[in-house]
């Protein structure tokens, strides 16, 4: 609707001369600048793995290089993708946040005390106030719904003060930077608090993953969808008389999606189990390990639950009448109140939602690291406006994508460990993203001038 | 010189709105006939925009009544308009520039599905059809609307106000923008829309396109109602009078 360019040739008037120059990505309507982050992407992958090959091997053949390299292995992608859950889940929000020409800065704050809420029901609260036994199924699911609770009643009030009361949404977010991170300290008195429920832990990566079985199941699951939403879209088309794309542009299309998710289950199952840990679970179970026996970790939990929020908020942003609000208000708020769009409440609900985002990243953050800390989420708002941002929100509002922005998360990870993989010192890793960030958006700026959106 | 073809389609009394201290609209009364296209002229600041947006729901006046085919109408916002099939065409047309030519014409009033969803496709075909019958050579349905031309943006909000079968129609200089063509278009669809008995209040600063157009003219000046003629017992002098000097030509007082 609104983010992508859009395919000028297919609507162009007959006589426009764009008509003959229809490429081969505008029959496939696809989004130029989608591709590009995509393409860059895969050279940031290309260039790290250069790198450290040279680093592991030395020598002269850029062959070894590749092969040799420590970037794009099954072990590192794992890492990769649970290291950028947590700020692709709030980055998200932050598309909407910005779309409706906002900004939060308390979303790392936010997610501090939504993380200290959680660990606090978990180990205090339900066990010690309310007698219910440490590793009851009940506490992991409690705490979560108090800790999203907690996430959507600040919000509910920084939208209020924003919405109802006009303070601009910097200054609100500033102040809640300052609140939300001290009330958690508070509330914990400073305290690390750990070890969480075992079942929460789930969501922190390599404590709970798929498993290889699973993980094809949920493949084929993803790739199903994936196609009949693609029928789908193709038969409302022709029922209303819509041109549509070429069939074997379709086939192109479905092929693609069908190797990337079945490509990307296949790394994560390459990723193989540690024998040790192997053998501690199968003494557990009272068993004992065939020899040989290998099996690997498959998709972790928390990526699933990324997709999930993905899935949700691209829905929503489509969709649905929340959205295209959203969207409306960020490129004209006049025309939005206008058509009688109850922009105040609009607000609310934005923020909202970003709260709860920012909840769910804290029980994705806090279970990696297995206890709530203080530093929680530290610096978190600047990656995730700088995800957002970077995956092609503009901040004059009205334009962004979900999947932009997750992109942009993922693309910002890789940078950062990549260049701490090949020994960039700490300060040079920052310099790099900095000048990333701007020169992103200066690209982008360039690339709307010309597609004159 | 009234009109007493019927009860009036839509009328406000003694309207009344003032901004700190200056009284934008001075106790004005007007009325609106089934079928008729009634002028508002005046310089600007003569307060005919703020008069139209405490009818069209984007101001709360401070006082006064509103009319709706003889009932009182309770319009505190554009939502409560709507209801009352009163649509307006802004000026400044009103129309967030991301969004394609569907999506702002549905703006606020989505099509949906069953379970809620927006339901695109249908909406690109109802608009489809709309700007078919306004604007033929329209192709551009997937871009958004900053995208377009001027004339091809004020069909967009000239289908939008047209769509929902308004009964009053509030149009704030709507060929400002337009060439020699599409101004004429405009024309045509105002005649069109009288036929099909629609009150118009047409904003207008082209005195020739009033006398072409409207079949009374109310004149405002520093907030107040200078006085309503029937267009067609004047000259475009008096009309010029009215709105620089604020007084009544003789013949009709």
């Amino acid at each position: 609707m609104t983010d992508t360019p859009s395919t000028p040739a297919a609507d162009a008037q007959p006589n426009e001369p764009t008509r003959l120059k229809r490429t081969f990505f505008q029959t496939l309507e696809l989004d130029i600048r989608m591709l590009g982050m995509v393409g860059a992407f895969v050279l940031i992958s290309v260039g790290f793995q250069i790198l450290s090959g040279l680093r592991n091997s030395g020598g002269a053949n850029p062959i070894d290089w590749l092969l040799n390299g420590t970037f794009v292995t099954p072990r590192n992608i794992f890492n990769l993708t649970i290291q950028t859950v947590s700020v692709a889940i709030m980055a998200t929000g932050m598309v909407f946040i910005i779309v409706m020409r906002h900004i939060d800065l308390s979303v790392g704050a936010l997610l501090a005390f939504a993380s200290a809420m959680m660990a606090m029901t978990q180990t205090l609260v339900m066990p010690g106030w309310l007698g219910i036994p440490l590793g009851s199924a009940w506490i992991a699911p409690v705490a979560i719904v108090v800790g999203v609770i907690t996430g959507m009643a600040v919000g509910a009030l920084q939208g209020w003060l924003v919405g109802y009361l006009t303070i601009p949404a910097f200054i609100v977010t500033l102040g809640g930077y300052l609140v939300w991170r001290n009330v958690a300290w508070y509330l914990t008195s400073g305290q690390t608090i750990g070890p969480l429920d075992q079942n929460f832990q789930i969501f922190g990566g390599i404590n709970g993953t798929l498993g290889e079985a699973w993980s094809w199941v949920f493949g084929a699951i993803a790739v199903a969808v994936t196609i009949w939403a693609m029928v789908r879209a193709r038969r409302l088309k022709v029922a209303h008389d819509f041109p549509v794309k070429p069939i074997w542009g379709e086939f192109l299309l479905a092929a693609v999606a069908v190797v990337l998710v079945f490509g990307f289950v296949w790394i994560l199952n390459s990723y193989e189990v540690p024998t040790a840990r192997l053998a501690r679970d199968f003494a557990a179970r009272g068993e004992t390990m065939p020899d040989g026996y290998t099996t690997g970790y498959g998709i972790p939990i928390s990526v699933l639950v990324l997709v999930v929020v993905a899935v949700v908020m691209t829905v929503v942003a489509k969709r649905t009448r929340l959205g295209r609000y959203i969207f409306a208000t960020g490129g004209n708020p006049e025309a939005a109140a206008l058509a009688g769009i109850n922009i105040r409440m609009l607000t609310v609900k934005l923020f909202m939602i970003m709260g709860a985002l920012a909840a769910i990243s804290a029980v994705v953050a806090s279970s990696r690291q297995t206890f709530h800390s203080n530093d929680i989420g530290t610096l978190d708002e600047l990656r995730v406006i700088a995800a957002a941002v970077i995956g092609g929100t503009a901040f004059a509002g009205g334009i962004g994508t979900i999947h932009g922005a997750i992109l942009g998360a993922l693309i910002m990870q890789s940078l950062q460990s990549g260049m701490a993989m090949v020994g960039v010192d700490a300060p040079l890793q920052n310099i790099v993203v900095g000048m990333v960030l701007v020169i992103a958006v200066l690209i982008d700026t360039f690339y709307r001038k010309r597609a004159g959106v | 010189m009234k009109d007493v073809r019927a009860t009036p389609l839509c009328e406000m009394r003694d309207m009344q709105k003032a901004f700190g201290g200056i009284r934008a609209v001075d106790h004005v009364s007007l009325e609106l006939y089934p079928g008729e296209v009634h002028g508002v002229l005046g310089h600007n600041g003569a307060g005919k925009s703020v008069l139209m947006k405490m009818l069209s729901g984007a101001y709360r006046r401070d006082g006064g009544q509103i009319f709706v085919e003889g009932q009182e109408a309770q319009i505190d916002n554009p939502r409560d308009a709507r209801k009352y099939n009163i649509e307006t065409i802004y000026q400044t047309l009103a129309l967030a520039d991301n969004l394609d030519a569907a999506s702002n014409l549905f703006l606020g009033r989505e099509i949906t599905s069953s379970m809620g969803f927006v339901n695109d496709p249908m909406m690109e075909a109802e608009t489809r059809k709309i700007m078919s019958r306004l604007n033929p050579n329209f192709r551009r349905y997937h871009t958004p609307v900053a995208g377009l031309s001027g004339g091809q943006r004020q069909s967009v909000a000239i289908a939008r106000a047209v769509y929902f079968n308004a009964k009053i129609l509030i149009m704030d200089e709507p060929t400002a923008a337009l060439g020699v063509a599409e101004t004429q278009m405009v024309a045509e669809l105002i005649g069109e829309l009288k036929r099909q008995g629609i009150g118009i209040f047409l904003i207008d600063h082209d005195i020739h396109q009033v006398k072409l157009l409207c079949d009374r003219a109310s004149v405002m000046k520093n907030g107040r109602l200078v006085g309503t003629v029937n267009v067609a017992d004047v000259t475009e002098d008096d009309l010029l009078g009215m709105i620089i000097l604020g007084k009544m030509p003789d013949q009709a007082r």
